[in-house]
């Protein structure tokens, strides 16, 4: 039940930098989600606030005392693996009584929180069978039994649902959700690559890229106002638009005209500075809605249809992309109509949006976080990755 | 969907087929060892292993009676040769039918039987196929007359061998001796091995590369090398040829693949669950008690058995660092020494002495395969 504060902190293989100026404040109760995708450093930094990997640079604090040398055991931890990394040898009853024998805790104290634990994770009927007569599900709650006996500080999560298969991961999903709210108190940090974990279990959004922080924020704060042209890709499916254009109309809002033919206006604001710089126009999916006559942000062709019932999922021919773009998602316009849209297969459509739904991004960089001390200083260029 | 993952390769009856040449190839030997332990030294010289079942075909020598009846003037002496002692002790199952019959040890069987035969100085002998001779003379006989003969030795089984191995001299005190040799030597350098295998596979230190590439290389190295200088040196620390040096010397020797056979198994143990046990406030020391040593079983057991096997049948060794007098002797020394050494070419005694030297480990062997499992990790990562 602590505060953890990441300051400068930075690691280093030999000369490789994977992870830099990794500046975080985790307050007590928080669930953090570190999402991003393969690579990007983010089971890595876990491990650091474990103690498995060293911190080559800068501090982590828990609870205001500096860790960075403190062994694993020490600092307050308790960790769920990927692989559940269950003692084959033991029952479950030895497998989370472990932790707490070795701290050499008294018989009644252990079986206390054992029989807490197995309560609140319905282990009960299995305490005295082998992780090998169990099945998936049951063998990550164990995992998350285990840490739960030791009632760590914090709590880490590695990618704890990435072996499951899709319902049980729903379920187990859910079953940490609920973990969570009946420990509030309880600070939780968890990895994931799957962005329906992290929009649907976080208080605040970590997403990595690039060996460096792309934004830190609340789900739906990274969905509606994305710092960066990394964050509106990695965040939502399918992944936003972006629309190359210039600006042609700065002040309270903007106006961009867009390359192909099109104008967008937005509700970012900009400076005259602005006039005439090449920014790119993001619009997801979802927020582009038919539009006639001048009033449109982009004209096409479609291409191909998916009609999944809810929504119509429209791809657009773009003049320059071809379809190796296209599998990769990358380039070709995607829009996503609510209803049916069959007949529109080889159309003409307009498509317009919401001014309050239109981003600007300039250098890679949202106009909306230039202002007000949200700049960073990160380019595309930091976040050269490619999308999950 | 003939080639669907998890059928049976067409191919099974070519894997069942070599390992049933692979079985008889080493099963051969050993019966033939086996069935010979039960031979009388006459008949295994006589015949092969594999011809036991049948009767054998001896060469003896026996000596005709001396009481003659006067018959003209030609003596006759009569009798079975089957009635004399010197004849009998080569029959110990009863004599068989006489094949043939000589009068000189170089040509035993030189007569076919039933035959009369001049034998020089107008004497005469036939010897029956049931034994009985018949042997002519001149001159009243005061020595009976030599015979040699070949005769049919039926099949004959016997324990004799083992009693003969079991109750030589000592022997029993060889036996205990390899044991307080074998237990010894077997456990200390696993202890020893497990320690140092745990450190190479999952302690961080500089040097470890190198101490690794150390021990790789140092099992190539023949222990031959090492025989004399480590003598001089249990010598040298008031060691000298006992128990405890046999016990460093077989750990020094055997050391090198112990190291290397549980690091390879260890450090394939998954890191989450080494990674785990540290998180949980696991020591170094909690972690390889608690955790690496319950999952290296198989690899324990493993090593604990080449090890047993190795220090058990050794004879280099013993001969080496262990006293030459009989009250610490150890079976092989005293099996090659004792046994051997006086009657060498004693086919019956080696076979033996094999067959007594490899109830043992095979005892050791079939206790501790149950350990050689698959499937220790399951259940714990995916």
């Amino acid at each position: 039940m602590a505060d953890l504060k990441l300051t400068d902190v930075e690691k280093a293989y030999g000369s490789v930098q994977v992870l830099s100026d990794i500046n975080l404040d985790i307050k007590q109760g928080e669930l953090i989600v570190f999402v991003g995708p393969s690579g990007c450093g983010k089971s890595t930094l876990l491990r650091m606030i474990a103690g498995l990997e060293r911190i080559t640079g800068g501090e982590l604090q828990i609870d205001g005392q500096v860790v960075n040398n403190v062994p694993p055991a020490q600092r307050g931890i308790a960790m769920v693996f990927q692989s559940y990394a269950l003692y084959p040898h033991m029952t479950v009853r030895d497998n989370m009584a472990f932790a707490l024998k070795i701290a050499k805790k008294s018989k009644d104290e252990i079986d206390a929180a054992i029989s807490k634990a197995a309560k609140i994770l319905q282990l009960e009927p299995y305490l005295d069978r082998l992780p090998k007569a169990l099945s998936g599900g049951q063998r990550q709650r164990v995992a998350i039994g285990r840490s739960i006996v030791r009632d760590p500080k914090v709590y880490l999560f590695d990618e704890p649902l990435s072996n499951l298969d899709a319902a049980l991961r729903v379920a187990t999903r859910i079953e940490i959700a609920q973990l969570k709210e009946n420990m509030p108190n309880s600070t939780m940090i968890y990895v994931t690559h799957d962005q329906v974990e992290a929009m649907t279990l976080a208080s605040r959004i970590v997403v990595l890229a690039g060996g460096g922080i792309a934004q830190v924020g609340t789900p739906l704060q990274l969905y509606q106002k994305p710092e960066n042209e990394f964050v509106a890709q990695f965040i939502g499916s399918p992944a936003m638009n972006l629309l190359e254009g210039k600006i042609t109309g700065t002040g309270d809002r903007t106006t961009v005209e867009v390359k192909g033919g099109g104008t967008a206006v937005s509700d970012y604001p900009s400076t005259d500075a602005d006039m005439g710089a090449e920014v790119k126009v993001g619009v997801r999916p979802e927020d582009f809605v038919t539009a006639e006559g001048d009033q449109y942000i982009f004209e096409g062709k479609v291409d191909i249809i998916e009609a999944l019932g809810e929504v119509t999922l429209l791809y657009f021919e773009t003049g320059d992309a071809d379809l190796e773009d296209l599998e990769k998602g990358d380039a070709a316009v995607i829009a996503k109509l609510a209803g049916i849209h069959k007949d529109l297969r080889g159309n003409q459509v307009k498509l317009g949006a919401d001014p309050s739904k239109v981003h600007v991004f300039k250098d890679g960089i949202s106009l909306l976080y230039r202002e007000g001390g949200l700049a960073r200083t990160a380019t595309m260029k930091d976040f050269n990755v490619s999308k999950h | 969907m003939d080639n669907i993952a998890g059928t049976k390769s067409s191919l099974t009856w070519a894997t069942h087929l070599s390992v049933l040449v692979l079985v008889l190839l080493w099963l051969i030997p050993t019966i033939g060892l086996f069935v010979s332990s039960f031979r009388d030294r006459d008949q295994i010289s006589a015949s092969g292993w594999w011809e036991a079942p049948f009767p054998v075909e001896l060469t003896a020598r026996g000596r005709t009676a001396t009481e003659a009846t006067l018959e003209g003037d030609v003596y006759v002496v009569t009798g079975n040769i089957y009635d004399d002692p010197e004849a009998q002790s080569y029959f110990p199952g009863g004599g068989g039918e006489v094949v043939a019959f000589g009068t000189s040890g170089r040509e035993p069987g030189a007569f076919p039987a039933g035959e009369p035969v001049e034998i020089g100085d107008g004497e005469t002998l036939v010897v029956n196929a049931d034994g009985t001779y018949e042997w002519r003379t001149t001159e009243e006989p005061d020595r009976g007359q030599r015979v040699y003969f070949a005769a049919e030795s039926p099949p004959d089984f016997t324990l004799d061998n083992y009693e003969q191995v079991l109750t030589a001299d000592n022997m029993t005190q060889a036996f205990v001796n390899t044991f307080i040799v074998t237990v010894p030597a077997t456990i200390i350098p696993i202890l020893i091995a497990a320690f140092a295998a745990y450190a190479l596979a999952w302690m961080d230190f500089p040097g470890r590369g190198v101490l690794i590439a150390l021990v790789v290389g140092l099992l190539v190295v023949p222990l031959q090398l090492a025989l004399v200088p480590m003598l001089n040196l249990h010598n040298k620390i008031g060691i000298g040829q006992s128990f405890m040096g046999i016990w460093f010397a077989h750990t020094a020797f055997g050391m090198p693949l112990a190291v290397y056979l549980l690091r390879n198994y260890m450090v394939g143990l998954p890191r989450d669950i080494i990674e785990s046990a540290k998180v949980d406030g696991a020591t170094d020391f909690e972690l390889f008690v608690r955790i690496i040593l319950p999952l290296s079983l198989p690899a324990l057991a493993a090593f604990s058995i080449f090890q047993f096997l190795w220090t058990w049948n050794d004879l280099l060794v013993a001969k080496v660092f262990l006293p030459s007098d009989d009250a610490s002797k150890v079976m092989t020394v005293k099996i090659a020494d004792d046994l051997l050494g006086s009657r060498g070419g004693d086919w019956g005694i080696l076979a033996t002495a094999a067959f007594v030297s490899i109830a043992v480990p095979l005892v050791v062997f079939f206790t501790m395969q149950r350990f050689l499992v698959r499937g220790l990790l399951a259940g714990s990562v995916k």
